[in-house]
């Protein structure tokens, strides 16, 4: 009797899909996938739909509504193992630029009849609601490293994403450094790798899509880019991107509000 | 060895066509973007002529000279180190064969590097990954290979860098270790030339073929003012008298939590350090797990990951890992290697995002050394 494959389902909450279209975008491995996990739920895929419990659940997106604040609740208790991808998941995403107002303003700008929309003041990470056992980081996140997550699962191993920052990716790459060749303010000192030091290979600083890596020195980097003639406000911007609401780039954009 | 001859600008060439033939890989520096990168090279044109650099804490930038110099300028961001302990290398595959897996190895190739224009500290960080890699009991196969037939054309420093402290670890300026040939670049104002020291004998028979001139007292003694000169002008210096002492004994000093607030953990000193060599080891499988691999690379102290054993992280704050890595580069080196772990090369000062200076990190140690302080 073949054995019985386990179970994955791809769920989706506020985010822009960018992250479950790295599990579509695994071209050369979704054939080998599909021989070793039954695709049970990926609405982006494929409209079938078979019944929980879940093995693997990988949850992408922020908690925003009342309703996905219950719907979340609901896919733990039927998932044995539950990855968050990606940088809403993890951090609340872009979205949670709204945390930093008042959200009820931007619905009365923004909606003609604000009377429909029923969101909640923050977007929060899917940690911050239910047990998470792993976090895949990244916006959107590395097709490699959800392979190697999946990978990991499957052959019950410890998936290899180091939480060090993108430096090490950097140098290994021989990457000349953009800060210190070019005075170009960087993130990638406090952030997390994941990306293959993506922006640093185009010449470009680094944009901090991976959210903070391992103790991150956000205020000793705020002081480099003040001497590199960055204003309070310019850092304020920097560290409120994608993973503005991860709590040491909160603390440090905080830091710089004028 | 025969007294030094002279090469002119223009025979280098020949030089490098001779590596060539010989089978050698000439890697040598040139530009790359924004910088004087290790790469390789085929001829003296695609070293950085006219341009230098310039260096200082957190600072880089590569600027024209008003000469012609092929080697005006100081180090490069990476060391050569990436050719011979390379940052990511696979050491085997395994296949599964029923309950069993299959141990494939990584066959191994010799490079055959010749390395154009490597300075002095630098031939000592070489010599002392050497002692880490393939003269202890355990070797390192990959290194190994990659040293077997290395050929080196050092460069005798004709400037010191705004980093540079190479005199106060005696690491140069001027080439005091194994080389197989040493260049002194001297640029005078009709004339572009070489003073050519011959190290080995291989270097000799490459050497020979080259029709080198004898070089004149006169410009032998012009070299010798070059390289002196150089020695006068160190970036930085570095007080080693009883360092090993100093450090060791001041391992609550105050001032590992002061660098801890500015330092970033991100690793880059030791990333370009030409003598770090720590790595780490990645397996992993494909989504079938009929397929492993085992992976090498370069890891730092500065990761987490590094000291975490079970139960937890031995060293879980930066103040711990930036004591771990200057008291085992300056101090525990000494034990464990008979040497320091520095060449005093100023990558880690240069490279450092936030400017972090080692030396002067030493100078505020001994500045308020608790043990003297005490004993006062």
């Amino acid at each position: 009797m073949a054995k019985k494959k386990p179970k994955l389902a791809v769920w989706k909450f506020a985010s822009c899909d960018g992250c479950q279209l790295s599990l579509l975008d695994c071209e050369d491995e979704l054939l080998a996938l599909a021989e070793e996990i039954e695709i049970a739920n990926f609405p982006e895929a494929s409209r079938a739909f078979i019944k929980g419990p879940y093995d693997l659940s990988l949850v992408e997106g922020s908690i925003t509504t009342p309703h996905d604040a219950e719907r979340i609740h609901k896919i733990r208790r039927s998932s044995k193992f539950l990855v968050t991808i990606g940088a809403c998941a993890t951090a609340g995403g872009i979205q949670a630029l709204r945390n930093f107002k008042d959200v009820n303003e931007f619905i009365s700008i923004v909606y003609a009849n604000p009377s429909y929309i029923d969101t909640l003041q923050k977007s929060t990470a899917i940690a911050d609601h239910v047990r998470v056992d792993f976090e895949l980081r990244g916006c959107p996140i590395n097709k490699a490293q959800l392979l190697e997550v999946i990978s990991a699962y499957l052959n019950k191993r410890k998936p290899v994403t180091p939480a060090h920052s993108v430096c090490m990716d950097c140098k290994r790459k021989g990457i000349v450094c953009v800060m210190v060749s070019k005075g170009d303010p960087c993130l990638g000192p406090v952030t997390h790798a994941g990306c293959d030091a993506l922006c640093p290979s185009y010449n470009r600083g680094c944009f901090g899509c991976y959210g903070p890596k391992e103790i991150p020195n956000t205020s000793a980097l705020s002081k480099e880019f003040k001497r590199l003639g960055k204003t309070n406000e310019e850092i304020k911007l920097a560290f409120r991107s994608f993973n503005g609401y991860a709590e040491p780039f909160r603390k440090e954009s905080e830091a710089h509000e004028e | 060895m025969d007294k030094p001859s002279v090469i002119d600008k223009e025979d280098l060439n020949k030089l490098i066509a001779k590596l060539n033939q010989q089978g050698y890989k000439t890697i040598g520096p040139t530009i790359r973007g924004e910088a004087i990168v290790y790469d390789r090279i085929s001829s003296i044109e695609d070293l950085p002529e006219g341009w230098t650099d310039e260096q200082g804490p957190g600072h880089y930038r590569i600027k024209k000279r008003n000469d012609k110099a092929l080697f005006g300028f100081n180090v490069s961001p990476h060391s050569w180190k990436q050719f011979l302990h390379p940052p990511e290398k696979k050491l085997w595959t395994a296949e599964k064969n029923g309950s069993s897996f299959k141990i494939i190895p990584e066959e191994l190739e010799n490079p055959k590097f010749a390395f154009i224009g490597v300075r002095s500290c630098e031939l000592h960080a070489i010599a002392i990954q050497d002692k880490v890699f393939i003269q202890g009991p355990h070797i390192d196969s990959v290194y190994q290979i990659n040293r077997k037939d290395l050929f080196t054309v050092a460069v005798n420093c004709g400037q010191a860098g705004g980093t540079c402290f190479c005199v106060s670890m005696q690491t140069g300026p001027k080439v005091n270790s194994e080389f197989d040939l040493a260049l002194t670049e001297v640029l005078e104002k009709d004339k572009h030339y070489f003073v050519v020291e011959t190290g080995s004998d291989r270097a000799q028979s490459i050497i020979e073929n080259l029709d080198l001139r004898t070089a004149e007292n006169q410009e032998l003694k012009i070299a010798e003012e070059i390289i002196d000169n150089t020695a006068q002008n160190m970036g930085r210096f570095l007080d080693t008298e009883g360092i090993k002492e100093t450090l060791f004994e001041n391992l609550e000093h105050p001032r590992w939590e002061e660098v801890a607030n500015r330092c970033l953990s991100c690793a880059n000193c030791t990333m370009a350090c030409p003598t770090c060599f720590c790595s780490t080891v990645e397996d992993v499988t494909d989504i079938t797990g009929d397929h492993a691999e085992r992976w090498q690379k370069w890891d730092s102290c500065f990761t987490m990951d590094f000291t975490y054993i079970h139960g937890g992280h031995v060293r879980n704050s930066t103040k711990s890992q930036y004591r771990q890595w200057m008291t085992h580069k300056l101090a525990s080196w000494i034990d464990q290697f008979d040497s320091s772990g520095c060449v005093g090369c100023g990558r880690c000062i240069t490279w450092c995002p936030v400017g972090i200076d080692l030396t002067e990190e030493v100078a505020a140690i001994r500045k308020s050394d608790k043990t003297k302080i005490d004993n006062i």
